[in-house]
């Protein structure tokens, strides 16, 4: 593997980046981070492997390391359904029409199958070797996201999964 | 319902098998909840790829840049490539006599890969900086089980910035990297070669825009490299050759 073969997909994971952290500045960042983690690692690259798949394992190590190191108290990789949340009032009732606000509203192991199969357009069984979780969970996680999605983006009474702050 | 959650799923993606897409079809015809979770979902689908598609035609910032490949060919590429073919048979020549062959090929590539994604570095470009030099030099031999010695180049216009600690081919690797006023880095690479080697002369690779010069002394390999005319970094190899080699 060279530079070369890995510079062709820097605009892909830029767009996912992107989409997956919001900021411009902290996408380049976690891209940044990800190129250099390949060119370090390449040598567990299995040649004839997919190299596209693989950049995008790697990018989603970093990202999460990124949020545990970000976080004083690591947040349990907990499912939406199992956070508490508040019920809806009429004053919390949320109108999301944005979908770049509502994707920040989706738990991150949501919002990066949601993205991988939509942006990416891997396959599920893809998405489950990069992320390294069942396909199973994929597709529990993808339905819940796209339906979250769904109710965001009609503006239907959501409620916002308030992270537990201890 | 007679398909699953999964298979509404694939077909909105396109990944159901082109038999079963048909029979999915006719059954949606007659589930309208489900018809309209689809329309909603390939909605999503495309509303993502157009919010996030400009990104893929953004030019790509300069620090993400550093390791993609120069844009201009031509017969610069076409002597890099003919240095490339004499340095590799005279590399793999020179493996049959020394044993492993990890050493002389894969040295240069990986100098320049290390150069090229470090040395673009503003915030972080080394782990320890040239202030705790001593800290520096004792760490990295440590390291990599020999003892080093970071050289000094500040006749020749450049001041040690500092190193750091990388992954090689063969294990542990040291990288020093230097910066003269212009703001130009060289950096020098080391790394521990497998069993036994025999001592070679400077040997020349054009990895891309980075110029290499590499060579074996005992059991280390070295690599200098830098975005410098040839002769230039030539005589800074020279330099560092015999500091190590008083």
């Amino acid at each position: 593997m060279n530079p070369e073969q890995i510079a062709q997909y820097i605009p892909r994971l830029r767009r996912y980046a992107r989409a997956l952290v919001g900021d411009q500045y902290a996408a380049d960042d976690l891209v940044q981070d990800t190129l250099e983690r390949a060119i370090n690692k390449r040598h567990l690259w299995r040649p004839g492997s997919d190299l596209r798949a693989w950049l995008f394992a790697i990018m989603h190590n970093v990202f999460v390391n990124q949020l545990r190191s970000r976080r004083s108290h690591p947040e349990e990789t907990l499912e939406d359904d199992a956070l508490p949340t508040v019920a809806p009032s009429e004053g919390a009732r949320l109108e999301i029409r944005d979908l770049q606000t509502a994707l920040t509203m989706l738990p991150t192991e949501q919002r990066e199958i949601v993205l991988l199969v939509a942006l990416e357009q891997l396959t599920y069984a893809e998405v489950s070797h990069a992320l390294g979780i069942p396909l199973g969970t994929v597709m529990s996680r993808l339905f819940r996201g796209r339906e979250r999605l769904r109710a965001l983006m009609t503006g239907a009474s959501v409620t916002p999964t308030l992270k537990v702050v201890r | 319902m007679k398909f699953s959650e999964s298979e509404l799923h694939a077909y909105v993606d396109d990944q159901l098998p082109a038999g079963r897409r048909t029979a999915l079809e006719a059954l949606l015809t007659q589930s309208p909840d489900e018809w309209t979770r689809v329309v909603v979902y390939r909605q999503q689908n495309a509303a993502l790829r157009t919010a996030f598609g400009p990104v893929l035609d953004e030019s790509v910032p300069e620090r993400l840049r550093q390791i993609e490949p120069r844009k201009r060919y031509g017969t610069r590429l076409a002597i890099a490539a003919s240095w490339l073919v004499i340095g590799g048979a005279i590399g793999w020549l020179a493996h049959a006599w020394i044993g492993p062959r990890v050493a002389l090929q894969t040295l240069p590539h990986e100098a320049a890969i290390a150069h090229a994604v470090y040395s673009p570095e503003v915030r972080h470009p080394v782990e320890v900086g040239a202030n705790e030099q001593e800290h520096l030099v004792n760490w990295l031999s440590k390291r990599l089980g020999a003892r080093l010695n970071a050289p000094l180049l500040v006749a020749q216009g450049y001041e040690l910035v500092g190193g750091r600690l990388l992954p090689g081919e063969s294990g542990a690797v040291a990288q020093f990297m230097y910066q003269d006023a212009k703001g130009r880095r060289l950096t020098l690479y080391v790394s521990r070669l497998p069993g036994r080697q025999r001592d070679t002369a400077f040997r020349f690779s054009q990895e891309d825009r980075v110029a290499v010069f590499y060579w074996i002394d005992g059991s280390l390999g070295y690599a200098l490299s830098g975005e410098l005319p040839k002769a230039e970094l030539l005589e800074i190899a020279t330099v560092v050759y015999r500091q190590i080699n008083p």
